[in-house]
């Protein structure tokens, strides 16, 4: 209840609404770092994901750079990059990054690996080159599993950019984080409730483009 | 094929030393126990495997020298599982190597519902995804799409195998009609000897091993298999089989004992043949419908209930001699009836008769009864 209550009181008082610490702004910034930390572990995972899938190489050193970067907490490397490069967008993208390329590389590689073979034989045998395979019957039969793999990277990443916050950055973190400070507790919990609602968010956003780029002739389960 | 071997790297010889000579605008069938290398064969047909030695030539030119995706694209591939594209439907599936060869896409479309009616697929299925389609459907689909681009060749790797034998015969029987139609040089891998004898204008049978034991025309395997492994591949009944290859025509029918279920008692008299203890009754239309007694015949008028079976019919001169000794067999008098294309009945023959007519037929078959009518009557039996 006490929660609610501030939850609800947090999002009532005005005041909360404009300015450069007022909610939209908050919001946008945490979106924006959300979204750059995404599509780079996106352009990192995805690529070699997809041709390690394809040629069935390289399994093992991929589960082993899963494994580590899972290990790597991410606020402890935070505070390494800080520590090594100061304040800056930098030293938050790469916790990020590191925390999301595990699963979008793992995902993409298995869900390659585990399409059928025959159509892929079929495709080979009329007369696919390599990339097309990839592209036109590999990519697009994986894909749901594929998105699973970017979903959960991207709630990881929605959840971990508070620590923005630590290195002066903004994004929700900041009402944490200063909540906390001033022992503002309205404020930490909206900051959290905030979290959890573009976590939600980020959620149906992936439902909906996997509607509108899964083929219904794979859909099913997917 | 000129004397052509696949090593695989873990050492498995799984062709050796094959050579053959594919004919043009036939199916040629590889059959033989699994794991004797006949997917191995095919497949360095379209290069999806590269031979360790030997060489293969298409039209007199080495099969290396033309670009590998080139290549494959002159040649229609079809699997055991269709492996249809699950992602796209059944008209783009279809489209797929028109598409890869630059055509347009409605041009391509139209050619792949062309194609649907070509192998007796609804227009109804174009729109729909692999999975809304039986097996046998989507393995049609397989062969569609592996005709969209009219290529010459076509490679079928146990296309049939995986559906029930009912859809299986009919896509068999289809693959013969669109055979004759267009004429493509078909390259038929199954492990199933009887497929093979069905289908193959040649049948090469392969051992384990990867070694040839017999390439033959199916008339020649049946009554001249090269070895006791051939012999015991082709399975107990080849002599019954074999009659397949023999046409009916050559029977010499008895025409006197039927009478039609409307006939008057002294018509039914005059139709007693010495000789023939029974007569065929028949419909007003001349349709058979079962065999009786002269004496209860002329009794009343028949009573079509108590008439004997008369086994299935065959269709005379272009079924084959098994046809023939399948109703005789069947039929509790001895005799099949022999009846047109439209159903009605041409004649009756005795076991006996057919007995002969096999006899002769052995005794001048080996060359005449080979091949050509070996051909035709193979289609219908
Ligand atoms: N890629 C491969 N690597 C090693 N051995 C193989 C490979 N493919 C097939 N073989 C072996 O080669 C032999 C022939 O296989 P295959 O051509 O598939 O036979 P079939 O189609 O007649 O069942 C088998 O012993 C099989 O185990
Ligand atoms: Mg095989």
């Amino acid at each position: 209840m006490n929660v609610l209550h501030f939850v609800n009181a947090f999002f009532s008082d005005g005041a909360h609404w404009q300015g450069y610490d007022g909610i939209p702004t908050r919001l946008a910034e945490h979106i924006r770092y959300s979204l750059l930390a995404l599509v780079l572990a996106a352009a990192i995972g995805l690529p070699v994901g997809l041709l390690t899938g394809h040629y069935g190489r390289g399994g093992n050193t991929l589960a082993l750079i899963a494994t580590a970067g899972r290990a790597l907490p991410s606020f402890g490397l935070l505070v390494l990059m800080f520590i090594l490069l100061g304040f800056g967008m930098v030293p938050v993208m790469i916790p990020l990054v590191v925390l999301a390329v595990p699963p979008i590389l793992v995902t993409t590689y298995e869900a390659v690996r585990s399409v059928d073979p025959s159509p892929v034989d079929a495709a080979r045998g009329m007369g696919m080159g390599e990339s097309r395979i990839l592209f036109h019957v590999e990519l697009p039969v994986a894909l749901p599993l594929i998105l699973g793999g970017l979903r959960s990277a991207a709630i990881q990443i929605v959840s971990t950019a508070t620590i923005a916050a630590y290195v002066s950055l903004g994004g929700l973190g900041r009402y944490i984080i200063d909540g906390l400070y001033q022992r503002d507790y309205e404020k930490v919990a909206g900051g959290a409730a905030l979290v959890a609602v573009l976590a939600l968010a980020t959620l149906a956003v992936f439902w909906a483009v996997a509607r509108a780029a899964v083929s219904p002739g794979v859909r099913r389960g997917g | 094929m000129d004397s052509v071997t696949k090593r695989y790297p873990d050492g498995t010889v799984a062709v050796d030393r094959l050579s053959l000579e594919i004919p043009d605008r036939s199916i040629t069938v590889l059959v033989g126990p699994s794991g004797c290398g006949k997917t191995t064969t095919l497949r360095m047909i379209n290069r999806m495997v590269e031979p360790s030695e030997g060489r293969i030539l298409l039209d007199g030119a080495d099969i290396q020298e033309q670009p590998v995706n080139t290549l494959r694209r002159s040649m229609g591939y079809v699997i055991q599982n269709a492996g249809l594209f699950p992602h796209r439907t059944i008209v783009d599936n279809i489209a797929t190597v028109p598409r890869l060869l630059g055509w347009g896409r409605n041009k391509a479309r139209a050619r792949a519902a062309e194609l649907m009616e070509r192998v007796g697929l609804d227009a109804s299925l174009a729109k729909r995804y692999p999975y809304q389609l039986s097996g046998g459907q989507q393995q049609r689909v397989g062969v569609a799409r592996a005709l969209a681009a009219d290529p010459p060749v076509l490679l079928m790797d146990e296309p049939f195998s995986a559906v029930d034998p009912v859809v299986r015969k009919g896509l068999q029987d289809e693959l013969l009609r669109i055979q004759d139609e267009l004429g493509k040089t078909v390259v038929f891998v199954t492990h199933d000897i009887d497929e093979a004898v069905k289908l193959g204008t040649m049948v090469a049978v392969l051992r384990t091993g990867g070694r040839l034991a017999q390439y033959a025309p199916p008339a020649e395997l049946l009554s001249a298999p090269a070895d006791g492994f051939v012999e015991d591949f082709l399975g107990a009944d080849r002599g019954i089989r074999r009659l397949s290859f023999f046409a009916s025509g050559g029977l010499r029918l008895q025409k006197s004992p039927i009478v039609s279920v409307d006939s008057t008692a002294e018509q039914i008299a005059a139709r007693v043949t010495p000789g023939v203890p029974y007569l065929l009754v028949t419909d007003p239309d001349g349709r058979p419908l079962g065999w009786g007694e002269p004496d209860e015949l002329t009794a009343g008028s028949p009573d079509p209930d108590r008439l004997l079976p008369h086994g299935r019919p065959f269709e005379y001169g272009s079924e084959s001699l098994r046809a023939a000794l399948d109703g005789a067999v069947l039929s509790p008098t001895g005799w099949a009836v022999a009846v047109d294309g439209t159903g009605r009945v041409v004649g009756v023959v005795s076991q006996q008769a057919i007995g002969e007519a096999i006899r002769s037929a052995h005794a001048g078959g080996r060359s005449a009864a080979g091949t050509e009518a070996g051909a035709e009557a193979g289609v219908a039996g």
